[in-house]
């Protein structure tokens, strides 16, 4: 009995050894791979630059001023970097301008509903347009791979006390099949200037159009989920659709479940030939409001009413992108047109109210059917005629169309009219980090002033700043 | 009958197969490469060309389409297309062609960078962190990538991985021939000093022994300004150069204004595949350029 157990033991106990021993083995060849590898490496490099130092012993006297030719240096293959490698991109967009344009008291669009509330008085218009030297919002841009199968992004706009999310999206990376998925806040891939930043703008302020349809901000965002499709066809062809609460105008926030808001776009383009490039799209999108709030002026008291709109939202866009640079090559000279148009329809009702507490308006409590149909366009081209400048033109119009306000229509002060604007600009790009902007322009876009305008502009991003859409 | 099965087989296997590998190479000497490589088992499309500088290529909606259907994606690496490239593979929808991937192929990752910054600051310009990416101008990296590549082309397309591995030897073999008969006619451009437009040739002189004096740019991607020539040309009185040369999508006015004031010979290189009639293929580049070159000294 004794005798089988020692056995068993020691038969145990040389397997034990057996196996470590095998470990060890095989601990040690990785270790020596590893460093053949190594030496390999180092090998080759150190090869690489004795070559170098032959070929500059052959070909140098010895040298009389410092050597232009910077060291070459080489690195091992597949060098490991830090743990700060880890770290998301980070940008930072500077912004600023000096604005010379009229002291409008009430600053808007004749005939169009402001986005985002009324002006009242100078300096409670944030950003783009205020008069003299100010600041546009300075964005602070995250942004990496999470893991193999998302990509996240965040932008941070800061003005005078206030931080603003602009755009917190992940993004997917690993679904294939032409799908994209983004969810998150993000700007809406409606449109063509939609998606763009401020900084990438080609003028210093947003079109008419978008200012009408979305505010100063001049882009449409929600918190949501859009959902992407790329055709596996030789031509560009893609299709999106997007969901989200819909808070921002034409729509409101309103307390409830669901969506709020949702959006559909199509793209198309290809190249003709080496030298051109398109984009066309086509875009809807449907917001709802729920008391959404307007200022008109009550006719009959003479005095200013508080409009409230409930009700959908309609907008459908049209774009077109077009792009030229000889042999394809944008650097030293390339041209862009690019013109975007919008129909918008608003049906609902409309509530009216006093504006401020007290004074009275004629008409008060009237409830009545509201219905709109309102366009514009803008069309634009900039050319690029040296690595450095550029100049550009555009030209906008919009159509203050169709408002039947109902019975609210025989108290209210409803304005007809077709906002005009003309820009020119030029700027100037040391590097592609950093530029400066002049632009002139003639605002008509208030009935009855004409608004020579002068803006210049910079524009300075730090960091790894990432590519740009087309 | 019985004669008629085998040869339809045959036939069969000749054909080039369906499952084709789509390759999207960002730049052409990429392309030509896979092309050598992947003979008609690969379809290569190419996103650049010759006269397109590769830092600043725009994420165009045709390239969107070509990366959607891509098997593979080819890139130099080193920062060289972080312009554009991020944007094409993150919006193409195409999970096979992301970094990290296997279908993301990058030349750089398979040779020896040079230039690599010890620091990186915008104020030196359009550095790139990773060191000079114009690395296929040296005919010994070509081969390290080609080999890398016929590799992953096999893992990507194990049916005709043979195929590739063949496609491979023939063209090593070919190559280290005609690299053997280039080191031999460009023996007399060892130790020539030349001036450059941007740090496009680094490996060229490096194989060569061409002896880089000066570039015309002053920072790398900042274009010749006209205080930064009259230097080079002060320069050219301690420092001469023999020869300045430029790429065919640099504009030629600088080295043009610096051959007018001294006399010395522009030479334009194809710097890639389609950068000069003769530059047909990788091999008709190196041909070129070395011949450029020879007659740029004469």
């Amino acid at each position: 009995m004794h005798k089988p157990f020692a056995v068993a033991a020691l038969l145990a106990a040389s397997c034990g050894a057996q196996a470590a021993s095998d470990n060890d083995l095989a601990a040690i060849r990785g270790q020596i791979d590893e460093m053949k590898k190594s030496y390999e490496q180092r090998i080759a490099a150190l090869e690489q630059k004795l070559v170098q130092a032959e070929a500059q012993a052959k070909s140098s006297p010895p040298p009389v001023s410092p050597a232009p030719a910077p060291v070459a240096e080489s690195r091992p293959v597949g060098a490991a970097t830090t743990a700060s490698g880890f770290n998301p991109e980070v940008s930072l967009i500077l912004q600023g301008q000096y604005k010379n344009m009229k002291n409008v008291a009430e600053r808007g669009i004749t005939g169009f509903v402001p986005a985002g509330g009324h002006d009242h008085g100078s300096g409670t218009i944030e950003g783009i347009n205020k008069r003299g030297f100010s600041l546009d919002h300075t964005e602070l841009v995250f942004a990496a791979n999470i893991d193999p199968y998302w990509r996240g992004q965040a932008i941070i706009a800061a003005l005078d006390g206030q931080a603003e999310v602009e755009e917190a999206w992940f993004q997917s990376l690993g679904i294939g099949q032409g799908i994209g998925l983004k969810a998150g806040r993000f700007r809406s891939g409606i449109g063509y200037l939609n998606e763009q930043h401020p900084h990438m703008w080609d003028f210093a302020d947003a079109p008419l159009m978008y200012q009408a349809m979305f505010g100063t901000e001049g882009g449409y965002a929600q918190d949501g989920v859009q959902l992407k499709w790329l055709a596996p066809t030789p031509v560009f062809l893609e299709f999106g659709a997007e969901f989200g609460r819909g808070a921002n105008f034409p729509g409101s926030d309103r307390n409830k479940n669901g969506s709020g808001a949702g959006a559909l776009f199509a793209h198309v383009g290809d190249d003709l030939g080496v030298a051109h490039s398109w984009r066309a799209g086509l875009s809807y999108l449907k917001t709802s409001a729920r008391e959404r709030e307007a200022h008109f002026e009550d006719t009959v008291n003479g005095v200013e009413a508080l409009s409230k709109f409930t009700g959908d939202s309609t907008t459908w866009l049209a774009d077109f992108v077009w792009k030229w640079a000889p042999n394809g090559n944008p650097k030293y000279q390339n041209f862009k047109f690019q013109s975007e148009y919008f129909l918008r329809s608003e049906k609902g009702d409309l509530s009216c109210g006093e504006a401020e507490a007290g004074v009275a308006v004629s008409c008060q409590d009237i409830t009545s059917g509201y219905r709109t149909r309102q366009s514009g366009w803008y069309t634009q081209g900039v050319y690029q005629f040296t690595p450095n400048w550029r100049a550009g033109l555009r030209y906008e119009q919009l159509d203050s169309g169709t408002r039947d306000l109902g019975e609210n229509g025989n108290y209210l002060a409803v304005d007809h009219y077709k906002p005009k604007k003309t820009t020119a600009m030029i700027d100037y790009s040391w590097s592609e980090f950093s530029r400066l902007r002049l632009q002139f322009a003639q605002d008509k876009s208030m009935q009855g002033i004409t608004d020579n305008q002068v803006t210049m502009q910079y524009i300075m991003s730090l960091g790894a700043h990432g590519a740009h859409k087309f | 009958m019985s004669k008629l099965f085998p040869t339809l087989l045959l036939t069969l296997a000749s054909l080039p197969a369906w499952a084709n590998l789509n390759v999207f190479a960002t730049v052409p000497e990429w392309a030509s490469l896979a092309r050598e490589i992947g003979g008609d088992k690969v379809r290569v499309y190419s996103a650049t060309n010759a006269f397109q500088d590769p830092h600043r290529i725009e994420a165009k909606p045709s390239l969107l389409a070509q990366a959607r259907q891509a098997n593979l994606v080819v890139a130099a690496g080193a920062d060289l297309e972080v312009g554009w490239l991020p944007l094409v593979l993150r919006d193409s929808g195409n999970a096979a062609i992301q970094a990290g991937r296997p279908g993301y192929f990058e030349a750089a990752n398979f040779v020896s960078r040079l230039e690599v910054p010890t620091s990186v600051d915008r104020a030196q310009g359009d550095v790139h962190a990773a060191g000079n990416p114009h690395l296929h101008l040296d005919p010994h990296n070509v081969l390290k990538v080609g080999e890398a590549l016929a590799g992953r082309m096999a893992e990507l397309d194990a049916a005709n991985a043979a195929a590739y591995q063949a496609g491979y030897k023939t063209f090593a073999g070919k190559w280290q021939a005609a690299m053997a008969r280039w080191e031999k006619e460009a023996a007399p451009l060892r130790g020539v000093p030349v001036l450059v437009h941007h740090a496009s040739f680094l490996y060229l002189a490096n194989w060569l022994g061409l002896k880089e004096v000066g570039t015309l740019e002053p920072k790398p991607g900042i274009e010749p300004t006209s205080g930064h020539l009259s230097s080079l040309l002060a320069r050219q009185q301690t420092l001469p150069a023999k020869m300045v040369l430029r790429t065919a999508y640099n504009p030629d006015g600088p080295s043009q204004w610096i051959a007018g004031k001294t006399g010395l010979p522009a030479v334009l290189l194809p710097y890639t595949v389609g950068g000069t009639a003769e530059a047909k293929d990788l091999f008709g580049l190196f041909d070129d350029t070395v011949q450029r070159l020879l007659k740029g000294l004469r």
